[in-house]
């Protein structure tokens, strides 16, 4: 077989170009993936250069190191000045793939993603992973070509009104009207997308912006007299949280993302080992704190551990950090956490009392909301105050030891989904990054691959898209080239975004996937079989069936390795042979059984209460029994 | 449910009324009425938007507002101590035999008359959105052929002003 590899095309094209111009070191240009360019922050002198050039310049100027995108004609402009840029592009296949992998890029860095299309249905392309990155607090800049300023209005070729488009999923968003506008727009959007609360901001500029004459200044002044997050909490509502704390018999420390975008996952630990209190974490948070520390119950929610979800809806005290309760995690919100008193830290007042009442309301960063409570609850513990927990954990513990999380192997003999990810997190390791699509497989990654480190789980956890898992984990590579970048995928997800793998083919990303094929849209199937009679209304892909699409001639055809496990003997092997790949992507077909469920499951719109531990198994926690 | 009077300043900016406009639907609220114009800064804007809501989800509306890059400040105006007034033009049916009791009603509710045709007055009128109910009460008896209303518009009284503090400045 015949493959690509990084040393041939893209690369074998850059050192020709580096090679042709001498400012341009040509090892330099080879190894952008390994170490990120310097900024080359030419001098900052007003030069004669185009809207084009000044945006390239900008991006340059903010230290960007790479973008992903698709040139087109409203945007051709300033793909002239990127092609002698210290920036790297990277050409993917559909600008969904920019966009979900600038998002990877972000969560796996910390730093903000950026993606680029023409206008029009390049623009409309980026608007699924906007609205991804919006749900998920990610620092994104969108950056999309328009039809010349004439032509705006008039349904000109290739016109969409993007930014009417994405108001609703931006944090912000502009519209650039004049050249001289553009070091200025980019640097309020990087600096909106990554402070405060994160999130996606699209500047969407003219054709005849890009090509009129300016000049280049830097450092822009910013001028957003509107916009001033607030990151020190107040002082007096620390304290009443510390002394809520110190009082609580049966507390929970709800843990969401906002504590893994503000860098708190160390002032966390110290939180929970200073108060001995429980903690869960979300979805969004998983690596957040080390799922092997005894004080972690496992993820709340829908799919949430038993242990998890108890203790949020027995609890007399939750102190939500950086989350959201989201419906996933309340299940029925008018019948969630009954006695609890709720302390809710965020650093976006408007989630406070969104969907739960709070009784103290604290409005900051994570992190310093999470240090100044360090020292608050010190100071009470100094005093003399603190709760003895040890009937709370004794319940607890009985819980998770009662139900822990688990699966029966399936009684027709085929290969049980949830072994392939165990093994994988197993053999893998907690130094890798996963990705995962939306779904069953997304559940199962979330549950049993233990996560220990912070930024090593990659999902799209509000808007549940599907697709996600391939384009973000190429993104998180091209961040973190250095760490095993592993996408958990359905064969149903996998369909929608695979065509990227021929972008880590050709560009050097080698990502890993790990294909969970059970041959259906598998959490759809689950919900018709536990609520639709068994009717299997349009959920079987034939990805077993028929084998179609063939998964391992797929990713041959792409460019990549294919590989495919049958059975669970071959397991360690496969992903053994898959880890020895490292000069290319590689692909696992894991034909799985259609029939195995995610559990626990509380059922949509039902009471966290109702949570069955399997099929027709609730476990016994009523009232006698705390 | 109870009306709500906010007034909203904002970045004189193209593109503001629809992030304004659109986050009241998007969040599931019908907005009252709504006016836009300059202030004594002209490069703000003052928005005063009549909502009708319990006060738990105006306060999330609120808060979301808030949240707008091109939002400088909200304050909720309390009835009891602000000015609040509508503009009015109608044009009511007046011929002859009913033009002196349609000039009546005007007078009796301090309005003007900016317009005669032969079967036809049209009437201004500015007040508290009361008085120009009653007002319309009243007209429709001669028949109403045709009306346009302004949103309301609200300032507070005494000497203190929502537009002075930093964030206005800076804009």
């Amino acid at each position: 077989m015949t493959r690509p590899t990084p040393e041939t095309l893209a690369h074998t094209a850059r050192r020709a170009r580096a090679a042709a111009d001498p400012t341009l070191d040509v090892d330099q240009a080879a190894t952008r993936t390994a170490t990120p360019a310097a900024p080359a922050v030419r001098p900052a002198a007003a030069n004669p250069i185009s809207g084009a050039g000044s945006l390239v310049r900008s991006l340059e100027a903010l230290e960007v190191d790479v973008v992903f995108g698709i040139p087109g004609g409203a945007i051709l402009p300033a793909y002239d000045p990127l092609y002698d840029s210290t920036v790297r592009h990277i050409l993917v296949r559909h600008e969904q793939g920019a966009g979900h992998a600038a998002t990877g890029y972000a969560q796996a860095t910390g730093k903000v993603g950026v993606c680029i299309a023409t206008s029009g249905p390049g623009a409309t392309n980026l608007v699924t992973p906007i609205a991804d990155a919006y749900m998920d607090s990610v620092a994104m800049v969108a950056i999309t070509g328009q039809v010349a300023s004439p032509l705006i209005g008039t349904d000109g070729f290739q016109e969409a009104d993007i930014q009417g488009i994405t108001l609703p999923i931006t944090k912000h968003n502009f519209l650039v009207q004049n050249a001289e506008e553009i070091p200025r727009v980019l640097a309020e959007a990087f600096h909106l997308a990554s402070s405060g609360r994160p999130g996606p901001v699209l500047v969407d500029i003219p054709k005849d912006v890009l090509q009129a004459p300016t000049t280049f200044s830097w450092p822009p002044t910013l001028d957003l007299p509107g916009y001033r997050p607030t990151l020190h909490p107040h002082g007096k509502q620390i304290r009443e949280a510390a002394r809520l704390m110190a009082a609580a018999r049966r507390p929970v420390l709800y843990v969401g993302g906002g504590v893994l975008k503000a860098g708190a996952t160390d002032g966390l630990r110290r939180l929970a080992e200073l108060t001995g209190i429980p903690v869960v974490t979300t979805l969004m948070a998983l690596g957040a704190f080390p799922d092997s520390h005894q004080q972690h119950l496992g993820m709340p929610g829908m799919h949430g551990t038993v242990a998890a979800v108890y203790g949020l809806q027995k609890a007399d005290l939750i102190v939500a950090l950086g989350a959201r309760f989201d419906d996933r995690v309340t299940g029925k919100l008018d019948s969630f956490a009954p006695d609890a008193a709720v302390v809710h830290a965020d650093i976006d007042p408007a989630e406070i009392g969104k969907n739960r009442h709070v009784d103290v309301p604290i409005v900051g960063d994570a992190k310093h909301v999470i240090d100044e409570l360090i020292a608050a609850v010190t100071a009470e513990r100094a005093a003399g105050r603190t709760a003895d927990l040890g009937d709370w954990w004794t319940q607890l513990n009985d819980l998770r030891t009662r139900y822990p999380l688990g699966y029966d192997e399936p009684v027709d003999g085929t290969l049980s989904p949830q072994y392939v990810i165990k093994r994988l997190g197993e053999i893998v390791g907690p130094d890798a990054i996963f990705v995962a699509g939306v779904g069953q497989h997304q559940m199962w990654a979330s549950q049993f691959i233990s996560y220990e480190k912070p930024y090593t789980w990659l999902n799209s956890g509000g808007l549940g898209t599907m697709g996600y898992a391939v384009p973000a984990a190429m993104g998180a590579k091209v961040g973190k080239p250095d760490t095993v970048v592993w996408a958990v995928d359905g064969d149903g997800c996998f369909q929608m975004t695979n065509q990227e793998l021929a972008t880590c083919a050709l560009e050097g990303i080698p990502v890993k996937i790990a294909v969970i094929n059970n041959g259906n849209l598998g959490m759809v199937r689950q919900w018709q079989t536990l609520f639709y009679n068994e009717r299997y209304s349009n959920t079987e892909l034939g990805t077993h069936k028929h084998r179609i699409p063939d998964f391992v001639k797929l990713a041959e055809a792409l460019g990549c390795i294919g590989l495919r496990c049958e059975s669970a003997d071959d397991v360690d092997k496969t992903i053994a042979a898959a880890m020895e790949i490292n000069d290319a992507p590689v692909v696992i077909d894991f034909v799985v059984g259609k029939d195995a469920m995610v559990w626990p499951m509380v059922a949509a719109g039902t009471s966290n209460d109702e949570i069955m531990f399997a099929r027709g198994v609730r476990p016994a926690f009523d009232e006698d029994d705390i | 449910m109870t009306m709500h009077t906010l007034s909203v300043l904002v970045e004189n900016k193209p593109g503001v009324l629809a992030r304004v406009s659109g986050l009241f639907s998007r969040r599931g609220f019908n907005i009252d009425s709504l006016a836009v114009g300059e202030t004594e800064n002209p490069d703000v804007s003052r928005i005063t938007i009549v909502v009708n809501a319990e006060s738990s989800p105006l306060e999330q509306v609120t808060k979301q507002l808030n949240k707008l890059v091109n939002v400088l400040k909200i304050v909720e105006l309390d009835p009891q101590v602000s000015v609040a007034r509508e503009l009015l033009l109608v044009k009511v049916r007046a011929d002859r035999s009913a033009r002196s009791q349609v000039l009546e009603t005007v007078n009796l509710f301090r309005a003007r008359v900016v317009d005669v045709a032969p079967d036809t007055l049209t009437i201004e009128a500015t007040g508290t959105p009361d008085k120009l109910d009653a007002l319309l009460r009243d007209l429709e008896a001669f028949g109403i052929k045709e009306m346009v209303q302004s949103g309301l518009v609200a300032i507070g009284r005494g000497s203190r002003s929502i537009t002075a503090g930093p964030a206005l400045r800076a804009a």
